[in-house]
């Protein structure tokens, strides 16, 4: 394992903008109580995986990889950016559903604060009843 | 013609459901899209019926999808222990199309239920495509079709409890951690190795030595499927995800979902990582053996305080997930083996104990052990289904439970893990407890409202119900079938046998034959 | 057609069993149903008297029934200390449902089909205990009995059944799932067989120091045995109506406990390998406590039942101290006491519920002078109370001379000194009961004579159905004195091993 010198982790800053890109995804994910700024999280967090993936498919000087005559000729991995099509595929379905439950969750209880949300789910396990969405300001 | 169809039996498993899906939506009608789900669903339960015959004896199929060859192409590998778990998984997808019909009528809005079949068919296809595949980035893809469905699904129990649309949500953001974690170890294997079929994979895990790159991967894919599992502490979206959710997805999930996850992580502990690799026996001995005997005793005592009978089960599942999780930290085959049959097993009786408890719901129109007072004598059927599985959650002899609790302390035995042994009976006995809460309250205490007419289950969701129940005692009477399989499966992911024996389906005609994926640099 | 083995075993579990069914279709018509539960008991003794002839001429009938996994068998096999069992708890069944009848009848209790439905299952369930041939056999009907009795002991639906029920639940389940089944997984893992082998299957297999704590998993996970300090359920389980006391409490629950208890000490330890180990010398001492301990708390208790469950836990603790004393006598002895006891036992509780029937007294204090209205019960009671002394001439003497021969024998002198004491302490406890009937005024006449009139308008005696099955029992207690030869040459295989058991027989049965 090489030493950590300074040489060695500047050659690395792809991985540090992947590790800062996912911590704030995940600390906006965690710390948020609003619904939205949750997903927004989400998707910096799921983001950080996309950038970690093709990073590592790019290589310097590569070309784009389409066949050619010249055998030498050096590309960038495909396979990467094939799997994060895919992975996009999947994280933009999966925001497109949270925001769809957010709209029904904001007609259902009139909220999408989670300490509001926390509150309202607690009355209606004690009373029984859940209070309409006009009645909330 | 036959020949062409039996050959592409591994695809069609998947591809079955995933174009019902749509045709459930586009045809709009309820009925129809109730038959397409049914015909669908009994479809990929003949093939993996026929599957599972083809390699009980420890061959393995390897089918190359649309031809490209492995380790590039996309495969589709089926070894004993895959074939179990399709069986468990597409066995109790074609029940859930009988007993659907009448638990959703009440529980969601008749426009919806087109929508509700076209998710369900999209979640099974998930989890049997998560199963059947043995490319790791596959699994992710199949991984998120079954949860986005899952999700959607869960939502669906809003008209009935509003609260169903929280608990989907904070489902949501879980399940996409751990499915980003997931696919993060994935995506540094994926940069250490250059490859990502499984098989591929573990060949060059193995000429890697001590290497912390891989040990990040391992914990992050630990990590991302323990939340899918909802291995303890990670268990919190599943108790309100449980109870707020449909009676019939409650059930489907219960009874597949986590256990599908569970193979998952089998799948990369044994096939993808094994034994051999140190920083994983670690890990099993000191993380994932601690957390599961903690899962066994808090969820258990956490059931016992349940007045929500969906909760309590879905405690109780928790629990479970600890005892399957424990056989695999016993290191050896036994253990591996009593896990399966666990897996099996339990995915039998909870099934059965949702379904039972989706009938009671359906009329009493409450989960709520209080309100469900006297329901012994109201629908004796009903109720007897519920006993009947629980004394399988128990482990009584004759039982399904009681086979799994054999195997697992049998391993605990030969590991000369006394203490797990011990602790593994000590927590039956919480089980026993919040079982009997349930027994005591229908047989023994009056109704509480005697005056109102409670009618029993409708027949077809009683039949599917005691079917599962039924399975759950005949697998506890005759478990040669379940220990069979089990043990083929735990002798694949263990590697004793010799699965150079492959039946390769699709002769290759690759059109790239020798280009390998460069890894960084 | 002509009875061969495999289909006598298979009878003597499907009777029982096809009458718990019938009885189950037969819920409107009572008295069908009624009959129904006679003519199975009736049917059920038959098969297992023509079991005990052909065990008796040295057969040994066996029936396998399939594997349930690779290695574990659901397999039967009889012998003779599994057929003494049999026969007790299939003959003590007749006279029980007789007595049931009389007793649900007479009290109107509601739930009828139910509990004879229950205890039905139960019998079929000893009936497996009986006469399983490995331990994984019986530990699944050691499980059925005990989940069968959970709707018997809760019959009454009230606060205090519930909470009875609940201890005998928990106590029986705990102990069975938290250390016997241990016990039995841990006896597999280490000989890899579980069949009941004359001699036992764990010497050689286990380190000897391991010994005492496998028996003691054992010993406290036969639940049923009512060892102290498991022995709580058995005065709890007092709530059942009596017949279920009478039987199961008194005869096939317990008696399946310690029949479990003798042959765990003789099929799975050996005699041999427990006197080598010296593995029993403590539960010995715990079963020596256990009988003085029981017994001193029968003497506190007024509620007569409760008083015949202690009596019941010391007695149980007399059969695991013979087995514990690891001697060929004490095995003797001890499965001696399972016939003794029970038809002593029974008897007893039969006449708690006669008396309950006829003037719905529970407690001791209540029963002043009520020996001169009910002559027949209070007989019946002094018979069975000399019989569970130990008195000649009544069957409980054998087993207990022998019980106290196998102390002699090991040199245990403090047994004996406990086991003499112990005698002396249920004449204490049980014969008060009977001379409190005869000799004391009844209470009501001294108090209201005006009221009740005269002496002629005296409570008479509970209905006949009620009151014959304890008379006939009491005889059985003095008839078991005259035959005890029979059951000394049944048993002699068991206690001696097999190779006497031809010497006995006069020659090789072939």
């Amino acid at each position: 394992m090489e030493d950590l010198t300074f040489d060695f982790i500047i050659a690395r800053y792809n991985y540090w903008l992947v590790i800062t890109l996912m911590m704030t995804g995940f600390y906006v994910v965690v710390s948020r109580g609003n619904l939205i700024k949750k997903i927004v999280g989400l998707n910096l967090f799921q983001t950080s995986v996309f950038m970690l993936y093709i990073s590592a498919g790019k290589i310097i000087g590569g070309t784009a990889p389409i066949f050619t005559d010249n055998p030498d000729e050096v590309y960038s991995n495909p396979l990467p950016h094939v799997l994060i099509l895919t992975a996009i595929v999947v994280g933009v379905a999966t925001t497109a559903l949270g925001l769809a439950l957010i709209i029904r969750i904001k007609e259902t209880f009139g909220s999408i604060e989670e300490d509001e949300l926390l509150k309202i789910e607690h009355d209606y396990d004690t009373t029984g009843k859940m209070p309409t969405a006009e009645g909330r300001p | 013609m036959l020949e062409q169809l039996t050959h592409h039996l591994p695809a069609l498993q998947t591809v079955i459901p995933l174009i019902a899906a749509p045709l459930c939506m586009l045809f709009g009608s309820r009925h129809i899209a109730w038959t397409i789900t049914l015909i669908a669903s009994l479809a990929t339960f003949v093939i993996s019926c026929v599957l599972l015959a083809q390699v009980i004896d420890g061959s393995v199929i390897s089918y190359h999808l649309g031809g490209w060859e492995p380790p590039l192409g996309i495969e589709y590998r089926i070894d004993a222990f895959n074939a179990f778990v399709l069986l468990i998984v597409s066995g109790i997808g074609a029940l859930i199309p009988f007993y659907a019909p009448a638990s959703i009528k009440s529980e969601i809005p008749k426009s919806l239920h087109s929508y509700f079949y076209t998710a369900y068919l999209l979640c099974l296809t998930g989890l049997l495509g998560v199963t059947v595949t043995g490319d790791a980035f596959n699994v992710f893809v199949f991984l998120e079709v079954s949860s986005l469905s899952t999700y959607a699904l869960v939502a669906m129990g809003a008209k009935k409890d509003p609260r169903a649309l929280t608990s989907a949500f904070n489902y949501l953001v879980m399940g996409t951690i751990g499915a980003t974690f997931f696919v993060l170890g994935l995506g540094l294997l994926y940069i250490l190795t250059g490859t990502l079929n499984m098989v591929d994979l573990a060949d060059k895990i193995l000429l890697l030595e001590d290497n912390r790159t891989l040990n990040v991967a391992f914990a992050f894919i630990l990590v991302g499927l323990g939340l899918k599992i909802a291995m303890f502490p990670m268990h919190l979206w599943l108790p309100n995800a449980y109870a707020y959710a449909p009676s019939a997805v409650t059930a489907f999930l219960a009874a597949t979902a986590t256990k599908v996850a569970i193979y998952t992580l089998l799948r990369f502990l044994f096939t993808v990582f094994s034994f051999d690799y140190p920083f994983e026996v670690q890990t099993l001995e000191w993380v994932v053996l601690p957390l599961a005997i903690m899962a066994m005793f808090a969820a258990s005592i956490v059931a016992i305080f349940q007045t929500n009978l969906k909760r309590l089960l879905a405690y109780s599942s928790i629990a479970q997930v600890g005892y399957m999780l424990l056989g695999v930290t016993f290191l050896s085959k036994t253990g591996v083996t009593a896990t399966i049959i666990h897996l099996f097993n339990h995915a039998v009786t909870k099934g059965g104990l949702f379904m039972a408890v989706g009938a009671l719901v359906l009329r009493y129109g409450s989960p709520n052990i209080e309100d469900l007072r006297g329901a012994g004598r109201q629908m004796p059927w009903t109720m007897a289904a519920f006993v009947a599985g629980g004394l399988s959650l128990i482990g009584v002899p004759l039982t399904a439970g009681f086979i799994s609790k054999w195997y697992l302390i049998s391993a605990a035995f030969e590991a000369n893990h006394w203490v797990p042994a011990i602790l593994i009976v000590a927590s039956s006995l919480l089980a026993v407890i919040y079982v009997w809460r349930v027994v005591e309250a229908a047989y023994l205490q009056e109704p509480a409202n005697p005056t109102r007419q409670i009618k029993e289950a409708p027949p077809m969701m009683l039949i599917s119900t005691w079917v599962l129940i039924g399975a759950s005692f005949y697998f506890g009477i005759d478990a040669s079938f379940t220990t069979h399989a089990a043990s083929a499966g735990a002798d694949m992911l263990l590697g004793s046998v010799d699965n150079s024996a492959h039946i390769i389906l699709e002769p290759s005609h690759s059109l790239i034959p020798h280009v390998t994926p460069h890894g960084q640099e | 057609m002509p009875l061969t083995h495999e289909t006598a075993i298979a009878l003597a579990l499907i009777i029982p069993f096809a009458g718990m069914i019938l009885i189950g279709l037969s819920d409107r018509n009572s008295i069908v149903r009624d009959i129904i539960s006679v003519l199975t008991s009736l049917l059920l003794f038959s098969v297992t008297f023509w079991l005990l002839r052909e065990v008796e001429a040295g057969a040994v009938p066996e029936l396998i029934l399939f594997d349930v996994m690779p290695g574990l068998s659901m397999a039967f096999k009889i012998e003779p200390l599994g057929m003494l069992f049999g026969v007790v708890a299939s003959g003590l069944w007749i006279v029980t449902a007789l007595y049931a009848i009389g007793y649900m009848r007479g009290n109107k209790e509601a739930h009828q089909t139910r509990f004879y439905m229950c205890f039905a299952l139960a019998i079929s369930a000893s009936m497996g205990i009986a006469f399983a041939s490995n331990m994984f056999t019986l530990f699944i009907f050691y499980e059925v009995l005990t989940l069968s009795t959970y709707p018997l002991v809760a019959h009454k639906q009230n606060a205090d059944a519930k909470k009875g029920a609940r201890t005998y639940l928990s106590i029986l389940i705990g102990t069975s799932i938290g250390f016997q089944l241990l016990a039995i997984i841990w006896t597999w893992v280490a000989t890899g067989t579980l069949d009941f082998v004359h001699g036992g299957i764990l010497s050689g297999h286990l380190d000897d120091s391991f010994a005492p704590v496998l028996l003691a998993l054992y010993a406290f996970g036969i639940g049923k045995a009512a060892l102290m300090p498991f022995h709580r359920w058995l005065p709890a389980a007092m709530v059942a109506p009596t017949p279920v006391s009478a039987l199961l409490h008194a005869v096939a629950v317990v008696k399946a406990g310690v029949f479990t208890m003798l042959k765990v000490g003789v099929y799975i330890f050996g005699i041999d390998y427990l006197s080598l180990t010296g593995a029993s010398d403590w539960l010995m001492w715990l079963a020596a406590a256990s009988i003085l301990i029981a017994s001193i708390v029968a003497m506190t208790k007024d509620n007569l039942k409760a008083r015949l469950a202690y009596s019941t836990v010391s007695q149980l603790s007399y059969i695991t101290l013979a087995m514990a004393l690891a001697s060929s006598l004490g095995v003797m002895g001890g499965a001696m006491h399972i016939p003794m006891h029970a038809m002593g036992k029974i008897t007893l509780f039969m006449c708690a519920g006669a008396i309950y029937v006829a003037t719905h007294k529970t407690n001791i204090s209540q029963m002043r002078g009520l020996g001169r209205t009910m002559p027949f019960t209070y007989a019946a009671f002094l018979i069975g109370s000399l019989s569970i002394i130990g008195l000649p001439p009544f069957g409980g003497a054998w087993s207990k001379w022998y019980i106290l021969l196998a102390a002699a024998d090991t040199g245990q002198l403090i047994m004996i000194g406990v086991l003499m004491v112990s005698s002396l302490l249920n004449v204490a406890y049980l014969l008060p009961v009977v001379a409190q009937g005869f000799f004391l005024p009844n209470p009501d006449d001294l108090s209201e004579p005006a009221a009740k009139g005269s002496i002629s308008t005296r409570i008479k005696e509970a209905p006949l159905l009620v009151v014959l099955p304890p008379c006939l029992t009491a005889i059985g207690c003095f008839l078991l004195f005259f035959y005890a030869q029979e059951i000394y040459n049944l048993l002699a295989p068991v206690a001696f091993g097999p190779e006497t058991a031809t010497a006995v027989l006069g020659g090789s049965p072939s």
